[in-house]
């Protein structure tokens, strides 16, 4: 189970990058990022998986006492909770920039933005 | 052609990595010892029944400061870029006027996600979730206003209100941390209470409520000043 979230992870980093790279409208390549971003946290909180725990919240299923022979590592989802809200102040700014493209040359097409090419 | 190519061989090369990783992983068959210190001591230390919740709000109180003031200066940021109106702004697309339905279910809607997403912050130490999901709540539900009336005139001193005031007020009971407890951000300030109720954890509740508000008029702001540039 836990090499397939892995595995779905890897595929969906592949899969944003592959479009961040080929895309040349400004918008497909955002949705290239925020796939890669999503497979970059499901990898995360894969590794962080112990086979046949539970999630580190406890309570009547899962004693104090026992915590540390029932719960998964708590520190990756911690990690990952971290990830998400930075990626989607990643993903606003990318946004914001793209519109201000847009109103300044007209266009979201990458390979008419040629200013930085030599 | 040959771009393209490249943009294979590098996936390609990529992916090979990804593969000998996904090889060589073993799950852990036990906790690791950080792992294992929060699983041994944070009913003891925090008195929070969700471990994630206590490792973000106080063992890594400080870090979590720096990530909602990450989360403030992009909104900052997005303010400033989209501000100033498009130069050569052309035809504007007639706008469809929004149906009753989404009217009338919008109405009853709107209080009722901004509810769910108090209870979601308020409850962050006991169940999954906290004041970061909570927050994300509230904005749904501000977009959701948008979408029903995209023309409509939001209040942006409210939000940059609530946004600042949340934030001062998270220093400030980091800074209390200091002055009552064992440092910055500890939360027994306040009384531990009774494990698994809602007021228990010290001031992880309050934090967290604090972080929600800050979060959701964060979001609110970003959804608005891209909403605007619409108009």
């Amino acid at each position: 189970m836990v090499y397939l979230a892995l595995a779905t992870g890897f595929a969906l980093i592949l899969l944003g990058l592959y479009g961040a790279i080929t895309r040349r409208n400004l918008l497909r390549l955002i949705v290239g990022f925020t796939v890669a971003d999503t497979g970059t946290h499901l990898v995360m909180v894969s590794v962080g998986y112990l086979p046949g725990r539970t999630a580190p919240i406890l309570g009547a299923a899962v004693p104090p006492e026992v915590a540390a022979l029932r719960i998964i590592d708590p520190v990756p989802q911690a990690l990952v909770l971290t990830a998400i809200v930075i990626g989607l102040g990643v993903t606003a700014l990318m946004l914001a920039y793209a519109w201000r493209i847009y109103a300044t040359r007209g266009t979201l097409d990458i390979s008419r933005l040629r200013q930085l090419k030599w | 052609m040959i771009k393209r190519a490249i943009a294979f061989a590098l996936l390609a090369g990529l992916g090979l990595v990804f593969l000998a990783l996904w090889q060589g992983f073993e799950p852990d068959p036990s906790l690791n010892r950080s792992a294992l210190y929060y699983a041994e001591n944070t009913v003891t230390d925090t008195g929070a029944a969700n471990i994630v919740a206590a490792v973000i709000v106080t063992y890594r109180g400080l870090d979590t400061l720096g990530e909602v003031t990450v989360l403030f200066l992009t909104a900052a940021i997005v303010a400033m870029v989209l501000r100033g109106g498009l130069a050569d702004s052309g035809p504007r697309p007639g706008r469809w006027p929004t149906g009753e339905l989404l009217h009338t279910g919008s109405r009853l809607l709107v209080p009722l996600i901004a509810l769910f997403g108090a209870y979601v912050f308020l409850n962050g130490h006991l169940t999954p979730g906290g004041g970061f999901q909570g927050g994300a709540i509230i904005a749904s539900a501000m977009l959701l206003m948008l979408l029903t009336d995209p023309a409509r005139n939001f209040s942006h001193r409210l939000i940059a209100t609530t946004e600042s005031v949340s934030g001062l007020a998270y220093v400030a009971i980091g800074l209390a941390g200091m002055a009552l407890a064992g440092g910055f951000l500890d939360n027994r300030i306040l009384p531990m209470g009774e494990f698994g109720s809602i007021l228990s954890a010290g001031a992880i509740p309050l934090i967290y409520a604090l972080i929600g508000l800050k979060v959701g008029a964060e979001f609110s702001s970003i959804l608005l000043s891209l909403s605007e540039r619409e108009k």
